[in-house]
């Protein structure tokens, strides 16, 4: 394959095959991805699965064309943001079920989310929201944790050590 | 008002979750308002939990099932005297530490408040998670939540931190899943997860192999995870090594957590039928927390660092309150053991928090130094010596109760050789904590015989969370010798009830 052009460094990433390939199939890892999360109610699968997998789909973009590039359009204040959203998403749901109810309902007992008519269809929707909010929040931390572990920052965190040491 | 209060069980954890995040995303903005969100989701989430004291104590116990799922299939919370009990001790040391962390955060960690208070809380979140649940899977998922927290909280510090951390991990990791592997087993025995309707199941099936195996792997994880003597190789380093905030948390919270989950495992999910009968593990684990008490006295003596000292003396303290759970057949062993939990927590959190105090404002963390300390910063180390007076067991202090009914219920037992413990160990204790206060308050040091000392305190929002728990453990002690209408004691004596009766109370 095409090593000469990594080899120079002059292209960032820069192998025709692999960057086509990986634009073809990150839409489908994606929609899987998605199926994988909505179907997580009924299913096998759910929050978690999904949001691995949405998060490989980044991590293989990343992979294909280079890590500096990547970096700079996954800023880390918003996979911050993204990982809190998640969990707002799974605590508001919760917390809904309460407040809707007045009270009534038990946190989490989606059926008192007033979506459709029926109990047992606002339970299986209140699922999805959780499961939705799960697998963004897992999504963003897998992908942080990915760049973490490839991508040295120059985080506050180690410019503070650097002057501890000095 | 009504409606709200009776989601409080579940909101004690919601909150402090959200809060978490919450502070994750302010502190992007401005490192400022960490502490605030911190301290006012900490006061909020007191607050509940004293409403659920007081609700335990008129109303009995109370179950919510999360998701409106009946208990054995969904997660059921259950909160008896017990869990509230330990839920208030728990929040207000970390009320404590919260205020305490400001200044001490700041000097020590300037570039990680914002991922120190994220962290703090969810470590929060998981020590309220472990309280209130009623499902033993539910229980381990709070368990690793705060574990993971406690971890990253060690390894903040870097360097020598990060070796105790790492130590704590794999023995953390090891206790951890051996208490997985308990849970498993009784999954595959009864298919059930639920604490109360384990312990309907279980009865018929104690003679099985399985069942026992399942105990004793739950024993074993736990006494990892709380520190009990042999198992206690990751403590030491892990205490010493800390921030000092974070010291104070995890010795005199998270180890109480650790305590309750083993005290419920040992109680609620198993009964004293099994305990008696089928796997007769009671004198076994007094005698261990005999050993415990002794080694850990002594070694503690051996030491010249402040905090490590404290870390080998709260290895001795597991040990008292593990003899109780071992004397759990007397009238006051169990009650001895859940005093002491209180007295631990008070105790060793106000110790910590001068321990940390002191290395703040001199740098100091070893005892030969702390010459001319008694002047210099007159009300710090009056409350270690309050702290330490009810540690050694001097009359009218809360130590003094926890070791007259562990006395009380060792003579019941009539087993003399723990009251000789007992007796010893606070000769010990002593002998470590005098050497502390001898040079605090009464050795001179060279050249600066009359020299006038500045005093020169550390800040206010350091000696204060000090200075309330050294005068509660005084506080306390008063109000259960003088007898009086305290609400202490109908809560201690439910717990008591509550464990040994008729396991987590059968669901209504």
């Amino acid at each position: 394959m095409n090593t000469e052009n990594s080899a120079t460094g002059e292209g960032k990433g820069g192998d025709v095959i692999v960057e086509t390939v990986s634009r073809l199939m990150v839409p489908f890892i994606q929609l899987f991805a998605l199926y994988v999360i909505i179907h997580g109610a009924g299913g096998p699968g759910g929050g978690f699965q999904g949001g691995v997998i949405f998060a490989a789909s980044f991590i293989l973009l990343v992979i294909a064309f280079g890590i500096v590039d990547a970096g700079d359009r996954f800023p880390e204040a918003v996979n911050t943001n993204l990982f809190s959203v998640g969990v707002y998403i799974f605590a508001g749901v919760g917390l809904l079920c309460v407040i809707l109810s007045f009270g009534a309902a038990q946190y989490l007992n989606y059926g008192f989310i007033p979506l459709t008519t029926h109990f047992e269809e606002n339970r299986a929707l209140g699922m999805d929201l959780v499961e939705i909010g799960i697998g963004i929040t897992v999504m963003a931390v897998i992908t942080s944790i990915f760049f973490n572990l490839v991508w040295k920052r120059e985080s506050e965190e180690e410019v503070g050590e650097k002057e501890e040491q000095e | 008002m009504l409606i709200v209060t009776e989601h409080f069980p579940v909101l004690v954890i919601v909150i402090s979750m959200l809060s978490a995040f919450t502070i994750l995303i302010a502190g992007r903005w401005n490192k400022k308002t960490c502490l605030p969100i911190s301290i006012a989701t900490i006061s909020v989430q007191l607050f509940m939990a004293l409403f659920i004291l007081n609700q335990v104590i008129t109303r009995g116990t109370i179950h919510y099932r999360l998701g409106g799922w009946a208990p054995p299939w969904g997660i059921e919370y259950v909160i008896d005297a017990f869990n509230a009990y330990v839920l208030v001790i728990v929040l207000f040391i970390c009320l404590l530490t919260a205020i305490y962390a400001k200044r001490s955060i700041e000097r020590e960690q300037p570039h990680r408040i914002v991922p120190f208070y994220v962290v703090f809380q969810l470590l929060i979140t998981g020590l309220c998670g472990i309280t209130v649940t009623g499902d033993i899977f539910n229980l381990y998922v709070f368990l690793e939540i705060a574990s993971l927290a406690a971890y990253a909280l060690i390894a903040v510090a870097g360097r020598r931190a990060l070796k105790a951390s790492y130590n704590y991990v794999i023995m953390g990791s090891i206790g951890a899943c051996f208490y997985l592997l308990g849970a498993g087993f009784l999954y595959a025995v009864t298919g059930s997860l639920n604490m109360a309707d384990l312990s309907h199941l279980l009865p018929p099936l104690y003679e099985n192999k399985v069942v026992q195996a399942a105990f004793v792997f739950f024993v074993v994880g736990m006494s990892i995870k709380m520190a009990l003597f042999p198992l206690h190789i990751w403590q030491p380093d892990a205490y010493t090594y800390a921030p000092s905030a974070v010291t104070v948390i995890i010795a005199a919270a998270m180890s109480k957590v650790s305590i309750y989950a083993f005290i419920r495992v040992f109680f609620s999910v198993f009964t004293t039928e099994f305990i008696r009968i089928y796997v007769p593990i009671a004198t076994a684990i007094s005698w261990i927390a005999a050993i415990a008490i002794i080694v850990g006295s002594i070694i503690a003596i051996m030491q010249s660092n402040l905090k490590r000292m404290l870390a080998y003396s709260s290895v001795a303290q597991v040990g008292y309150i593990v003899l109780g759970v071992g004397l759990y057949s007397t009238q006051w062993g169990l009650y001895g053991a859940l005093m002491h939990i209180l007295n631990h927590a008070l105790t060793k959190g106000c110790l910590f928090l001068v321990a940390g105090a002191i290395i703040y404002r001199y740098g100091l963390w070893n005892i030969h130094d702390f010459v001319g300390l008694g002047k210099k910063m007159p009300y710090t180390c009056a409350a270690f010596t309050i702290a330490a007076l009810s540690m050694i067991g001097v009359p009218p202090s809360v130590g003094f109760i926890t070791k007259l009914c562990l006395l009380a219920a060792s003579l019941e037992a009539v087993e003399y050789a723990f009251v000789a413990v007992i007796l010893a160990s606070t000769l010990l204790n002593l002998v470590y904590f005098w050497r502390v206060i001898e040079r605090m308050y009464f050795v001179k040091g060279e050249g600066e015989e009359e020299k006038e000392i500045r005093k020169d305190e550390a800040p206010m929002s350091m000696v204060l969370p000090a200075l309330i728990l050294g005068s509660l453990c005084i506080i306390v002690g008063i109000l259960w010798l003088a007898g009086t209408e305290t609400p202490l004691l109908p809560v201690v004596d439910h717990a008591v009830n509550a464990l040994l009766g008729t396991g987590v109370v059968a669901a209504p």
